[in-house]
């Protein structure tokens, strides 16, 4: 009895606080369907510096799709913004997708000197934070003349180590003795790839796409640095330097940028969290 | 490999000499990095935030998941706790102010407790309380990854060995201490590391939500370096690169030796 009890508190306030971890979202749901004068009636006492605060109605009075309809038809300067981050997220995916599996391959399959040590500095690299590595991919960057480009973005992404260290994962499973049954019985190198390799690690790469798109959706710091042009810039940097007067463009703004999030967040929240587990495995 | 080793190398020759003529200056630079107000500033609240953050959500998250094992919705709540790893960081900037202005969420919840007079109204973003904004926004983005690695960890526990506990009389408690929590010691190695190197992420919401020059409790490095870089300093980064990459370095090195060690036992 007392056990029960015991339980049903607990998951009264984890779920309470897991909706308060969720709540952001109603926020931005609510504010983005408000008329323009409800929202300025709320958010007026942050503009100016009175005694009142803030009020907020996550259920409006007069509903209305008035900012969706003028992002979407009346602002062209929104798709461009949305496109950039498009572009740029798609583009470092199958990017690492060409270059972290068959790299991730060689790791797994075949021994080469200094096998170990590699491997080694790889993880050390994925382990760096950007502002370590900003100052040297700055100077590539600099002398391959690809400064404020969306290239200066999707390369060093591309050859990004994490990824590799995540299908890796996947492709140690594979047993040793398949791999040499199959060259016994004649298939090809790539043959072994295609059939056994690819199959297995699938579930990795999945992995390794959801917590790719997710990073590089919301990617800050690089644009920042290496992007001085605001036509090139993604939504993430774009976002916030809406001004809070247009709030209602801000609110449909961040609810358009969550959607593909969003999307990729609830179809791919098993893969989300095979990638975190296997990235905390231990070589 | 050559696009991430040769330039850093690269950086550390450059860490020697000055930035337009490149003269050999030797250690000079690592001098002026380190007798630089803003770059001990920024190492002071790194550090700082580093050691309020880590215990906190690694306990916090420990606390919350023992409690979740024992539930059957586990993938839904886990899901509600994971669901900020997914919200772009640019969409929270809108919603962070929101909550911390001066006329906020915040303030507004205080006062209706009537825990707040109207005199004592404080900018959130502008004070010392910023600090506690940033670590807030970090524990809220990070909580569901920590509960997600140390869920995996609690169930790696066979519960073979839970039962035969059981069964030999142990409470739920003395289960926990003596029968799960040292099967959990290779999840805290790690969990420590990730939850170290993501909090360097928490610069996107503190630059986004205040700027280059935020309030001075949460001047981090990476603020530092992003400065430097706008203003072309490159000798001091080059500096401050190899010696926070140092840092880390070491740092990741001397987890490891531990969790070697306690294996080895």
């Amino acid at each position: 009895m007392g056990e029960n009890i015991q339980k049903i508190i607990i998951k009264g306030t984890l779920l309470l606080l897991g909706a308060f971890f969720c709540a952001p979202v109603l926020f931005l749901l609510s504010g983005s369907v408000m008329s323009r004068y409800e929202l300025g009636e709320s958010l007026l006492p942050l503009l100016t510096d009175g005694e009142r605060l803030i009020t907020w109605k996550f259920f409006p009075a007069y509903p209305t799709f008035e900012h969706y309809r003028k992002i979407l038809f009346q602002t062209p300067q929104f798709f461009i913004v949305f496109w950039n981050s498009m572009k740029i997220t798609v583009f470092i995916l199958l990017g690492q997708l060409l270059i972290a599996v068959p790299a991730a391959w060689a790791f797994a399959v075949y021994p080469f000197r200094f096998r170990k040590l590699l491997f080694t500095l790889y993880i050390v690299l994925m382990l760096m934070p950007f502002q370590v590595t900003m100052l040297s991919s700055y100077l590539v960057l600099q002398d391959l003349g690809l400064m404020n480009t969306h290239k200066a973005i999707i390369l060093p992404a591309v050859f990004s180590t994490y990824p590799v260290f995540l299908v890796y994962r996947g492709f140690c499973d594979l047993p040793k003795g398949l791999i040499e049954a199959a060259r016994i019985d004649g298939a090809g190198e790539w043959m072994i790839f295609v059939k056994l390799g690819l199959p297995l690690a699938s579930g990795k790469i999945l992995s390794a796409a959801v917590l790719g798109f997710l990073e590089y959706w919301s990617l800050i710091e690089q644009p920042l640095a290496f992007l001085e042009d605001q036509s090139l810039w993604p939504l993430s940097l774009y976002l916030p330097e809406i001004h809070l007067e247009q709030a209602g463009y801000s609110f449909v703004a961040s609810i358009i940028t969550l959607i593909p999030a969003m999307f990729v967040f609830w179809s791919g929240r098993e893969y989300l969290e095979q990638g975190i587990v296997a990235s905390a495995l231990k070589e | 490999m050559v696009f991430v080793l040769l330039p850093f190398l690269d950086v550390v020759r450059r860490s020697f000499l000055t930035a337009v003529t490149e003269e050999w200056t030797g250690l000079r630079n690592y001098g002026i990095v380190w007798g630089n107000q803003a770059f001990r500033l920024a190492v002071k609240n790194t550090v700082r935030f580093t050691l309020v953050c880590l215990p906190l959500l690694i306990g916090v998250g420990l606390f919350l998941s023992v409690q979740l094992s024992r539930l059957k919705e586990i993938q839904f709540i886990k899901s509600l706790f994971l669901f900020p790893l997914a919200m772009p960081a640019a969409t929270v900037v809108l919603i962070w102010k929101m909550l911390f202005s001066r006329q906020g969420f915040l303030n507004a919840g205080l006062t209706g407790l009537g825990l707040l007079s109207e005199e004592q109204l404080i900018d959130y973003m502008g004070t010392e309380a910023a600090f506690w904004v940033l670590v807030f926004s970090y524990i809220w983005k990070n909580l569901g990854y920590t509960m997600v690695l140390w869920l995996a960890g609690i169930f790696s526990v066979s519960s073979d060995l839970t039962e035969a506990a059981m069964v030999d009389g142990a409470g739920r408690r003395q289960c926990f201490w003596h029968v799960i929590f040292p099967n959990l010691k290779g999840s805290l190695y790690t969990i420590t590391v990730l939850s170290f190197l993501n909090s360097f992420k928490v610069f996107r919401e503190a630059y986004l939500v205040a700027g280059s020059y935020p309030h001075e409790s949460m001047y981090l490095l990476q603020h530092l370096f992003n400065n430097w870089f706008v203003n072309l300093e490159l000798d001091k980064m080059a500096a401050a690169a190899v010696c926070v990459g140092m840092v880390l370095f070491a740092v990741i090195l001397v987890l490891q030796k531990l969790w070697d060690r306690e294996e080895r036992r």
